[in-house]
């Protein structure tokens, strides 16, 4: 028994070792199995090995805890590891703010941003709200009395996006009655058993229940409509005259202090896999949104989002208005 | 019976010696890793997925679905014989099963818990396969209030397990629940009892608690009274069950599987509580409660049961909804997205042949299983006839191994001595551990549940009591609260009339 499960943890170490071992990288999920980092880290990874891009192995590990800013601490302690990528995203963003790391993503070596991911609004079917005007005038005129509800805890994408929202139709964040959700499932059965009126959330999870007509999505969060048989004829925020754009984005980052030169052999690699047809396929099979950028576009782009992140926590008390 | 023909199609793709071969591959796999605390099925899975993607989904998810169950008969193994209960489903096996290893009765609990998982199994997949779009139903409208007052009634029900001592009892429960508190308040985001550890911010895992608890604190006892006390061999038993033995596991392996069935199938039910609901009841029920504690194998047979139906309950919410309920849910959904099939309502007729195959190698896993099993008992029995100073050093071991493998941070293992020094401190003053370890489990539960249901109404209390469910619930409390002191008395009256009628037939001899 204690041999099997040494050779499981050999197993989950690693794989068959080939090639040169300086050409080895470690990617940390910082999220566990099955969740979108996980997905987005592995698919990415999946493709890297499969072309043999970087000529080494790649072993992703899983680290846990407080929504991302554990990896987001450890990271930041592996100043100059020039062999280390890590998926991240916005809800990473939003952690190391709720879980107070003072660690700014931008000061470690942005990478690439790989995807975006557009939040959608979902009722039940039977819902009095046909569209997303009939639900905003229902929440300007009680916005303490409507419950909604999001897959992710303060700080993360389904937070934040009905935060966002409520702030763009004119309603005070601290008035929204938000039912945290462990997930997407948890919180597509309180929609469908009626617990709460409204969900926001990602739709990849959620686009069966739509073609099957037990949800109903008011609106998509995006700059345009999403792709694709059952979601195209969702409107964007935009059309109802909202003034809101809000995407959900993963990345990869490498830790500070690496060379300018392993850097840009980094983004080579990411910029092969990203051209790649495997990697088409997989934005396909997941119905992600191809979001491309690279290093110093990539590192605008986090300074931005991470003070998006911080006005809107502020906005609710999450977070102190002098951090 | 349409859905008979269905399942009847599904077992004869099932039984081609390619998938019969993953089955097997698959229920090996997840032994194993149900064997190691700390890395679970949902992690398997996830390694494999890539190792998968050549093969196609029939195929893949035969195996999943192998690791899966076999997973959960990995975590009652460890539990059984090395106190080191895998995942947080088996704990409450530990309890009475170590307790029975330890009087050489190790192959019968083993045998109990194989036999129970594969009746559960089997009564599970099989419910699944015909009510499962129904019972999804169903389970949507069980919410927040309904699991809390469920909650309440496993709070109430600790009361039978508090051990001689209330006083200690209510001790541990209070140490448990203050365990439970550590972590973020994921309301406020307002951070307790973390000392700033970053890794306690997530709270701390329940397979640490009981691994620090019961197999650490237990070598640290026994190593601190090596000197004092002469080492006592482990008896080895009867290979097998015994008619004894069925006779008081057929009911419990029913019973845990009633209970576990609707939790599994309820989104976010989780298999603890419908372990320890069971473990609370088979002590009230039997006629054998003082063997509780001491290795009662009803404490086995009706945990192993529960757990095994709750992973069966799963699927539910799974095939019928697209739901993912567990982490290893979702990255099997995860998987099937991988495979561009779109998990949601209709996959069950969309992807007919892919539910039917994947629902009749649930049943070829489980049946393999049990053949794997059960003559598999009485030899890891065998293992604990190494000498205990060596015993418990690969329990060590293997405990830390587990702790380090969860996350890879030895922080971890830190943890683990660290429990496992309350575990010894429990033991020297008489602190029952079942009442703290429920403290543990039931406190993070019962308050997430309760400010769930209080977030949605605003606040307002009256919503503990808008579901039919809890209502029910809060009148069988009630019942039990009421009837507990009545059924004392009329035992005892019953207690003296047989002493009487006893001694009367003693007499008329």
């Amino acid at each position: 028994m204690l041999a099997g499960a040494c050779a499981l943890v050999l197993l989950t170490g690693c794989g068959v070792t080939r090639g040169d071992d300086t050409k080895d990288l470690d990617m940390w999920i910082p999220n566990s199995p099955g969740g979108g980092y996980d997905q987005t880290g592995r698919a990415a990874v999946g493709v890297l090995e499969r072309d043999d891009v970087t000529g080494g192995n790649i072993q992703v590990t899983n680290i846990l805890g407080a929504g991302g800013s554990v990896a987001m601490s450890r990271l930041f302690g592996e100043e100059g590891n020039e062999h280390l990528l890590m998926t991240i995203g916005l809800g990473v963003v939003g952690s190391t703010y709720s879980f107070a790391v003072d660690s700014r993503p931008q000061d470690a070596t942005p990478i690439a941003q790989l995807i975006e991911d557009q939040e959608g609004v979902l009722v039940p079917a039977d819902s009095p709200y046909k569209t997303i005007d009939d639900f905003v005038e229902a929440w300007k005129k009680d916005p303490g009395g409507i419950a909604v509800g999001g897959g992710s805890s303060p700080g993360g994408p389904d937070h934040l996006f009905p935060m966002q929202l409520a702030k763009a139709v004119g309603i005070d964040p601290r008035e929204v009655r938000y039912v945290s959700y462990d997930g997407g499932g948890p919180l597509t059965s309180a929609l469908l058993g009626n617990k709460i009126q409204v969900g926001f959330s990602g739709l990849g999870e959620f686009e069966g229940q739509i073609e099957a007509g037990d949800l109903r999505a008011l609106a998509v969060s995006g700059e345009e409509r999403l792709e694709g048989e059952t979601v195209a004829d969702i409107p964007t925020l935009q059309e109802s005259d909202i003034d809101l754009v809000f995407t959900n984005w993963r990345g990869v980052l490498a830790p500070p202090g690496i060379s300018d030169k392993r850097k840009q052999e980094l983004i080579d690699y990411l910029t092969e896999m990203h051209d790649s047809p495997e990697w088409q396929q997989a934005l396909e099979d997941n119905g992600w949104i191809d979001a491309f950028h690279t290093g110093d576009d990539f590192e605008k782009f986090l300074v931005a989002e991470d003070e998006r992140v911080a006005t809107t926590l502020k906005e609710l008390d999450l977070i102190d208005h002098d951090a | 019976m349409d859905n008979l023909d269905l399942l009847w199609g599904g077992l004869q793709t099932a039984v081609t010696p390619e998938h019969l071969l993953y089955a097997a591959i698959g229920v090996l796999l997840g032994t194993f890793v149900g064997v190691l605390p700390g890395i679970g099925p949902a992690m398997a899975v996830a390694l494999l997925i890539p190792v998968t993607f050549t093969l196609d989904p029939t195929s893949a998810f035969i195996m999943f679905a192998g690791i899966y169950y076999g997973g959960m008969y990995g975590g009652s193994t460890t539990s059984i014989l090395l106190n080191t209960p895998g995942e947080s489903a088996s704990v409450m096996t530990a309890i009475e099963g170590n307790k029975m290893a330890r009087k050489g009765r190790a192959a019968q609990a083993l045998a109990t818990a194989a036999i129970g998982s594969f009746v559960a199994g089997t009564v599970g997949t099989l419910l699944v396969a015909f009510f499962a779009p129904a019972l999804a139903d169903v389970a949507v409208e069980i919410g927040a209030p309904s699991y809390f007052a469920i909650m309440v009634l496993a709070l109430v029900m600790t009361t039978t397990v508090l051990g001689s001592s209330p006083l200690r009892g209510y001790v541990g429960l209070f140490l448990g629940l203050s365990v439970g508190l550590v972590g973020l308040d994921l309301n406020t985001g307002q951070q307790r009892l973390t000392m700033g550890v970053p890794q306690l911010i997530d709270r701390i895992d329940i397979v640490v608690v009981a691994v620090g608890i019961f197999a650490l604190g237990e070598a640290l006892w026994v190593a601190a009274h090596l000197r004092r006390s002469p080492m006592r061999v482990t008896p080895v038993g009867r290979p097998w069950m015994g008619r004894d033995d069925w006779r008081r596991s057929w009911k419990p392996w029913l019973r845990g599987t009633a209970f576990g069935f609707p939790f599994g199938a309820i989104p976010a039910g989780g298999a603890e509580i419908p372990t320890f609901l069971s473990y609370a009841t088979e002590r009230r029920l039997s006629r054998n409660s003082d063997e509780f504690g001491h290795g009662a194998i009803e404490g086995v047979a009706g945990p192993e049961a529960a757990n095994n139906a709750s992973a069966a309950g799963m699927f539910v919410p799974m095939l019928a909804l697209g739901l993912p309920v567990t982490a290893t849910a979702s990255v099997m959904l995860a998987a099937l997205q991988g495979y561009g099939i779109q998990p949601g309502p209709q996959l069950m007729s969309d992807q007919s042949d892919l539910v039917w195959t994947l629902l009749a190698s649930l049943l070829i896993g489980n049946a393999m299983l049990l053949v794997l099993n059960l003559p598999l008992a009485p030899l890891w029995a065998r293992l604990l006839r190494i000498p205990r100073p060596q015993l418990y050093a690969g329990i060590l071991f293997f405990a830390c191994l587990g702790a380090y493998a969860t996350n890879l941070d030895p922080f971890d293992v830190g943890l683990l001595v660290v429990f496992g020094l309350i575990g010894l401190m429990m033991r020297r003053f008489g602190i029952p551990v079942l009442p703290f370890i429920l403290g543990v489990i039931l406190g993070p539960l019962m308050e997430s549940k309760l400010r769930e249901a209080l977030a949605i109404s605003g606040g307002d209390f009256s919503v503990l009591l808008d579901e039919p469910l809890a209502i029910a619930t809060y009148a069988l409390i009630a019942v039990l609260v009421v009837a507990r002191p009545v059924f004392a008395v009329i035992n005892r009256k019953e207690h003296d009339e047989t002493d009487r009628s006893h001694d009367e037939e003693l007499v008329e001899r």
